[in-house]
């Protein structure tokens, strides 16, 4: 089995698992299995159009699959696939930033 | 010029730890000396960058901020204390800084970065170190930094994770690295995910990632050993794993890639979806017309979208229905009457009663402006605000 990691603003739709462990194939095939499994992942990780979301960087071992071949990027038994997704915290509340952001 | 003439006896005593590192030395800590460092955010990164850097020796530090201190910001913002409260960020960061180190020059850019303005801010600085807190302005500081040539060392935060990279450097062989829009093409639509005010942040986060920050800043600016570009860096405080992927220059870049579609800086919040959500205003109450409610007897029904640790702390009486469980809610929601929604500060609000509305129909919800946390400043001070 292959392991991929969720990170931790997903692991609330994961009953806080940080480590699963799925079936060897493609890292399109294994987000397909978390999504089954934790249906409320699904649409923080895909799009309308069952894409991976482009702010949602999946990385299998050190390599981003935008660099190997996305979502066809072979998943073996030794396999660590990580899920990045953007984040933009640093310094206070977004939510009152947003409010008082002038462009 | 000699070392004597740049420096003065109590600045070699000083930087004594850094000389006398092998493959540091004197030469990198001139380099500090006449390094020009704009920091973006005095905030939880923003502390320990400043903090660090001051000490460590860089001659210019600029700070882009323009809030003030808040007593909720001390769980974190270690370069405040807590007569800094109610003053300016940047003046209160200067005062703290020039008495940590009287050597170097502060600037102050007691200003919201934006689009008008952040090229002149930049302008003049060597490098820039990124530690905001939202999309737009992310955005806007990579594109900044790609137009004039600087490079930009990122880091990020959001409860238990931390994030790190450089991006644009130029390295000793004349490579230049990727950045942001190479590891994040677009940003997430608003709303999915949520932010420090309603997601939190473990108070010395910060203070791990920004001192990771500050050090590649240093590489950057002396040339030791090898920075983080190519490279983006994530730590998990909670398993406490660290990893590092290799990231790569994208050719449809639209800012560095082989056919530019931007040019110059655009609108950033158009571009992270902000204004098209701002189009749709939903109905409001301000705490002040909820309290004549409450005094009136008006029939009103009040609820809370927050977290139960969240009610716990405070509450003013509202149903506890978490915005994660609104949708399974809808037969306690009232269609006869007023419903005031509330959360913290009125983002969590909005997001509820834009998907009651969207699932339901509902046209008699209002969002309390400015959340539980107006409501303590304006009409009950003597309740907890967290």
């Amino acid at each position: 089995m292959a392991t991929i990691i969720i990170p931790t603003p997903l692991r609330k739709f994961t009953n806080n698992t940080a480590r699963l462990q799925i079936r060897e194939g493609t890292v399109g095939e294994s987000i397909k299995e978390l999504t089954t499994n934790f249906p409320d992942l699904k649409k923080h990780l895909l799009d309308e159009t069952g894409g991976i979301r482009s702010f949602v960087n999946v990385f299998v071992g050190d390599e981003d699959i935008r660099d190997l071949q996305q979502e066809h990027t072979e998943v073996r038994a030794d396999t660590v696939v990580s899920i990045i997704p953007a984040i933009a915290g640093g310094v206070r509340d977004q939510a009152i930033v947003l409010n008082n952001i002038k462009f | 010029m000699s070392v004597e003439n740049i420096f003065t006896k109590e600045e070699l005593a000083r930087y004594n730890r850094h000389i006398i590192i092998p493959g540091f030395g004197m030469e990198a800590q001139l380099k500090l000396k006449a390094a020009k460092v704009l920091v973006i955010g005095s905030g939880g990164l923003g502390s320990p960058v400043l903090l660090y850097l001051a000490a460590a020796g860089v001659g210019t530090l600029g700070i882009v901020d323009f809030d003030v201190v808040d007593d909720s910001n001390l769980q974190r913002q270690v370069i405040f204390g807590v007569d800094s409260i109610g003053k300016p960020k940047v003046e209160a960061a200067k005062q703290r800084l020039e008495a940590l180190n009287p050597h170097l020059k502060v600037i102050l850019h007691s200003t919201h970065i934006n689009s008008d303005n952040a090229l002149d801010i930049i302008r003049d600085y060597d490098v820039v170190a990124d530690g905001t807190d939202n999309f737009p302005t992310r955005y806007l500081v990579n594109d900044a930094c790609l137009l004039l040539d600087k490079p930009n060392v990122y880091a990020s935060i959001f409860q238990f994770d931390g994030q790190v990279s450089v991006f644009n450097y130029v390295d000793a062989n004349g490579n230049r690295g990727p950045n942001y829009r190479d590891l994040y093409p677009t940003p997430p639509p608003p709303g999915l995910v949520p932010s420090c005010a309603e997601g939190g942040v473990l108070g010395v986060l910060p203070g791990i990632i920004g001192c990771m920050q500050a050090s590649e800043v240093i590489k950057v600016i002396t040339g030791v050993g090898e920075t983080l570009s190519g490279r983006f860096f994530t730590f998990d405080a909670l398993q406490f794993e660290t990893r590092t992927f290799r990231i790569k220059k994208r050719d449809d870049n639209p800012v560095s890639g082989k056919n530019p579609t931007i040019t110059e800086l655009i609108d950033y919040e158009q571009f992270c979806g902000m204004r098209a959500v701002e189009e749709k205003p939903l109905k409001e109450v301000t705490v002040r017309e909820l309290y004549d409610m409450q005094v009136k007897g008006e029939p009103y029904q009040l609820i809370d979208v927050r977290e139960p640790h969240e009610y716990q702390i405070v509450n003013i009486g509202g149903e506890l229905m978490p915005l994660s469980t609104i949708s399974g809610h809808a037969d306690d929601i009232a269609h006869d009457r007023k419903v005031v929604v509330h959360c913290k500060v009125g983002g969590r609000s909005a997001k509820a009663i834009r998907e009651l509305e969207e699932k339901y129909g509902y046209n008699n919800l209002y969002n309390l402006k400015g959340g539980i946390l107006a409501y303590i400043e304006e009409v009950d001070p003597q309740l907890t605000k967290y």
